[in-house]
This record gives structure tokens, C-alpha cells and sequence, in this order.
């Protein structure tokens, strides 16, 4: 019986794929409102976790477009959030800048780097292209730690006010969470719309056959270039938005370990799919805290729910309906 | 009258190996010919060899003007359209956006994409009823099929086939054929690479035997009489 309701269920799911939504996702989704509105009610921790969920979403987001569409690997975006967070950072905190310019230098800063370090550095591929794109992340990372006199080293920065401009600063903490909740939501959904483009096709076509696309007159190096641009301006609009929602930095923030719980989100959340960044970057904040009952045991449980969604969903929670639909169905008597 | 493509001299390696040595060869105006050799006598090569997609040495030039040597934009901006070997369909994409990603570099004309569109429907019926399926869920005649209409929604001047009947069903690779014969006598030059010489043979016009990355001879495919002859151009 139940496996017939969850065939019939997965199989209109697929019907209803690409128009509004799967049901299956549609629950998932549901749980997420649900976990928001709460957040937005009881205030509090579960609301920081929120906030840092939607700065992550719009990242990821980035980084699926990179990885997700182009198919390409990057280790180092985290070197664009922190040239956009610490140019924020340092223009407000120590020159007394609005925040929303010194976010805008900030990202056009990491959109210069991008288009500076993406030039020759995507002429690699594969590995060799992974481990550059690490060292361009462990080289932000010193950066951040040794030019003390503006990032102020280990200490970090302190004091950032928060995002706005004059009497439109978004103060209460609520509203920093509603106002994040919007720009992730927009970042995804100009993602969709950049992979329903000629651009965002041209993008996977690059990740199916670099020489395929070249034989179709996809000029394989501006368009690789360009995901690498566009994803920075992802990596750099969270860098900012990170820094003045929690008002401090430090090297640690953007450093290697922002990297792994990126990918981490991408795989779980499921990569190359619309709805993956934003329900990786959900599970993946809000799991450490679910298990926080556990004691000691935390971190042993969050790796082995980890461990298991990658085992039983390989292509990431956004994959659920197809693997839902491929279930054995019992046949009618 | 120049022939429409000719090729001097061409050369291309892959690191420090030679793998195509000196090739000359040409193809006229409505004319298919073929390709033939063995397993590694570099027709795969020659074809990227005339994109660009490897890096070469030689002339091509496409109605007189020369084709950009290592850069397959170009080649395929002057026409040159290659179908690959082992089809490179993008699978994760629908039929449809595969058939979008050919006409790539209409940008936007609206009108002449519905005609080239509706032609490729035409001409492969099946990929109609397949428009919005995942193309890497096709069988694999009609991955070939896509692989075709994707080359021809990109209006080749001239299309370059690698090894279309590759581990297709001979039934699958006669409607194939068949379809390249129409497209052939509507007046589209086509160069056919083909490890299965009698296949090739029966629908070119003229033919070269590729043997260790050169062209070891040109053939009139209607002086071919038997099995035995074509073993002997293969052979010696």
C-alpha cells in the first residue's frame, strides 16, 4: 500500500517536474518555510543559523553554476569572499563608508580577480585546475592573516555596521533574515534563468564535451571564463552580505573550511539541480544543530547522515523524486 | 572549378606524436566521400585536424578562402560542421536544447530556426516525439540521429560525419545511411568517415584509404568489384 502512494506520488511528481515543482521537493521545501517562519517568530539562535543558511544558499548557488552547469572544479571561491567581505569590512568598519557601497567596491573588487585569475588559470583542467583554484584559496586565506594593518590579522575585524544606506539600514535581526531569505531567493532564480539561457546552455554543453561545443562554434574559453565570473560575483555577494549580517571577520571565515562545507552543500543539496544550494546549504547548517543532543556523538551522527544521503541519494536531495520514481512498483492484482 | 575543400599538406599532433603526416586531399561541390582505414590510421584525426581541434601544420581552405588553423569557431562559422565520433550528444540536456545548442550561432533569428527546425523534424521524425526526453536516455540510433540533426540545425556548408555506425544495429545504420544519401543528393557535401568500407562505399562518390596517418590511396568506389579487391587496397 504505502509503496503504491509513494509510486503514484513520485510519478506525478514527474509529471509536475519542471512546471511547479515535485511533491517530494514540495515537502522539503515545506519543512524549509516552516523552519523559517519559526525562525522569524522565536528569534533567537535558530535565526543566526538561518541567516548563515541563506548566505551559503546564495554562494553555492554560485559554485553549482561553476561546477553545476560548466562542470568545471574550483576549491578557491572562497578568495572572492573574503576580497568582497574584507573590502566591505575595511571600507565601513575603518573608514566609515556605507555599508552598500563598500559592498558594491567590494564585489567589483572580486569580479577583478576573478577576471585577473580566471584568464590563465582556466586554461587547466581536471585536477591541475582544482589544485590551482585551492592554492588561490589558501593564498587569500595568508593574505587576510599576514596584512595586518588592514585586516588586523588573527584579531579580525570588529564592528561592522550592518546592510543598508543612510536611514535604510536593516537593523533587528529579523529583518536581516527576511532580507537575505529575498536576495538568495532572486540569486536562485537568476540562476534557473541563467540555464535556461543560451549562456547556461553553453555552459553544459561545455561540461558534456569541451570539443563537441568547439565543434558547434562555443567559444569554450570566454564561456568558461564567464561561469568563473559569474560564480565569484555569487561567492562575492555572499563574502559582503556574511560580514555586515554578523558584523565581525576573521581569516577563518572564508578559509578552507568554508570550502569543504560548500561542497558539501552542493553534493547534498544535489549538483547541477536548481533546488540543490539552497537545501544543501539548509541541511548541511541546520544538521550540526539537530544532533546537538548527541554530546560527544555529534559530529559521529552529522557524518553518518551525511554519509547516507550520498549513498541513497547519489545526485543530492534534489534528486529525491527521480529516485522516488524509480522505485520497484507492486504491480495491481 | 577549385574544388570546395581542399586540404595541402596537412599535419597534427597530439604532444610530440605525429599522428596525421602530409595529407592532401579535396572534396567538390555536392560530392560525399568517404574515409576509410583501420582502427588508428588517423580519420578521426583528420577529421579534427580540419576544425582545428588539434594542432596542426598544412593548409585547409574552405571555397578558396583559408579555414583558421586552431580555431574550431571559425571552422564552424565558415561552415565546417562535424558530427564526432561516439556522437558527444549532451545528455543531461533534452533533444530540444540539444537541437538549440547546434544553431548556436544564429543568435536569436527566430524565423530561420523554426525553418531548420522543422527540417530536422522532418527528416528524423522520431527526435519529434522526443523533444523534452533527456537525450543521454535515447537509444543509440537515435542519439545518432540527434547528433546529425544537432550538425544540421547549424546549416553545414559542409558536414563532416565520423563513424556514424558505430555500435549501431545494421538496421539502424542502413536508415542512417540512407538519410545521409537524401541529404547527399539534396545537394550537401558530406565526408564520411567509416571503418566499415562497404557501407561507405556504396554511397560515395570518391574515397580515401587511410593507412598510418596518411592517405595511402584514392578510390573510385565503382571500380571496386568485390570484398576481395577492397581487401587489397587494405592489405597491399
Amino acid at each position: 500500500m504505502m509503496n503504491s502512494l509513494i509510486s503514484i506520488w513520485a510519478k506525478r511528481g514527474s509529471i509536475w517536474a519542471g512546471r511547479c515543482g515535485d511533491p517530494a521537493l514540495l515537502a522539503v521545501w515545506s519543512v524549509a518555510a516552516a523552519l523559517v517562519i519559526c525562525a522569524l517568530i522565536r528569534g533567537g539562535y535558530l535565526m543566526t543559523v538561518m541567516q548563515i543558511a541563506a548566505i551559503y544558499t546564495i554562494f553555492v548557488t554560485g559554485l553549482n553554476v561553476f561546477m553545476g552547469y560548466a562542470g568545471q572544479v574550483s576549491f578557491g571561491h572562497s578568495a572572492f569572499a573574503a576580497v568582497s567581505g574584507y573590502a566591505s569590512a575595511v571600507l565601513t568598519a575603518t573608514y566609515g563608508w556605507e555599508p552598500l557601497p563598500a559592498a558594491a567596491l567590494g564585489l567589483a573588487g572580486a569580479l577583478a580577480c576573478a577576471l585577473i585569475i580566471g584568464y590563465p588559470t582556466l586554461r587547466l583542467r581536471g585536477h591541475y585546475l582544482a589544485m590551482a583554484t585551492l592554492a588561490i584559496g589558501l593564498i587569500a586565506y595568508d593574505v587576510a592573516v599576514e596584512w595586518e594593518p588592514v585586516t588586523q590579522g588573527y584579531m579580525g575585524i570588529s564592528g561592522i555596521p550592518p546592510l543598508g544606506i543612510g536611514r535604510f539600514t536593516v537593523t533587528s535581526d529579523r529583518g536581516v533574515l527576511v532580507l537575505l531569505i529575498i536576495i538568495a531567493a532572486l540569486g536562485v532564480l537568476a540562476a534557473v534563468g541563467i540555464r535556461r539561457s543560451r549562456l547556461g546552455r553553453a555552459f553544459v554543453a561545455i561540461a558534456g564535451s569541451e570539443n563537441a561545443a568547439r565543434a558547434l562554434g562555443i567559444d569554450v574559453a570566454h564561456y568558461k571564463l564567464s561561469a568563473f565570473v559569474i560564480s565569484a560575483f555569487y561567492a562575492g555577494l555572499a563574502g559582503s552580505l556574511f560580514v555586515h549580517a554578523v558584523g565581525f571577520v576573521s581569516p577563518e571565515v572564508f578559509g578552507l573550511h568554508m570550502v569543504v562545507l560548500a561542497f558539501t552543500m552542493l553534493y547534498i543539496g544535489g549538483i547541477g539541480t536548481f533546488a540543490g544550494p539552497a537545501l544543501g546549504a539548509l541541511i548541511v547548517t541546520l544538521l550540526p544543530e539537530t544532533f546537538r543532543t548527541f554530546n560527544e556523538y555529534q559530529d559521529l551522527a552529522y557524518g553518518a547522515v551525511l554519509i547516507l544521503i550520498l549513498i541513497y541519494a547519489p545526485g543530492g536531495i534534489a534528486s529525491l523524486p527521480k529516485l522516488l520514481s524509480s522505485l520497484p512498483r507492486r504491480k495491481p492484482l | 572549378m577549385a574544388p570546395m575543400l581542399e586540404v595541402e599538406r596537412l599535419s597534427a599532433w597530439y604532444g610530440h606524436v605525429e599522428a596525421l603526416r602530409l595529407v592532401d586531399m579535396h572534396v567538390d561541390d555536392g560530392e560525399l566521400v568517404a574515409v576509410l582505414g583501420p582502427n588508428g590510421a588517423g580519420k578521426s584525426t583528420l577529421m579534427r585536424a580540419l576544425l582545428g581541434l588539434v594542432p596542426t601544420q598544412g593548409r585547409v581552405r574552405f571555397r578558396g578562402a583559408d579555414v583558421p588553423r586552431r580555431n574550431p569557431v571559425a571552422a564552424a562559422a565558415c561552415g565546417l560542421v562535424l558530427v564526432p565520433e561516439g556522437r558527444g550528444i549532451f545528455g543531461p540536456m533534452t533533444v530540444a536544447e540539444n537541437l538549440e545548442l547546434g544553431a548556436y550561432l544564429l543568435k536569436g533569428n527566430r524565423a530561420e530556426f523554426a525553418r531548420r527546425h522543422d527540417r530536422v523534424l522532418a527528416l528524423f521524425p522520431r527526435l519529434k516525439e522526443r523533444l523534452s526526453q533527456a537525450s543521454g536516455s535515447l537509444s543509440g540510433g537515435e542519439q545518432q540521429m540527434l547528433a546529425i540533426g544537432r550538425a544540421l540545425m547549424a546549416e553545414p556548408k559542409i558536414l563532416l560525419l565520423d563513424e556514424p555506425s558505430l555500435g549501431l544495429a545494421p538496421r539502424v545504420v542502413e536508415e542512417i545511411l540512407e538519410k545521409l544519401g537524401e541529404l547527399n543528393r539534396n545537394g550537401l557535401p558530406i565526408v564520411l568517415v567509416e571503418q566499415k568500407a562497404p557501407l561507405a562505399l556504396k554511397l560515395a562518390r570518391r574515397a580515401y584509404l587511410m593507412s598510418v596517418g596518411s592517405i595511402a590511396a584514392e578510390i573510385d568506389p565503382r571500380t571496386v568489384k568485390s570484398h576481395d579487391e577492397l581487401a587489397h587496397f587494405y592489405l597491399g
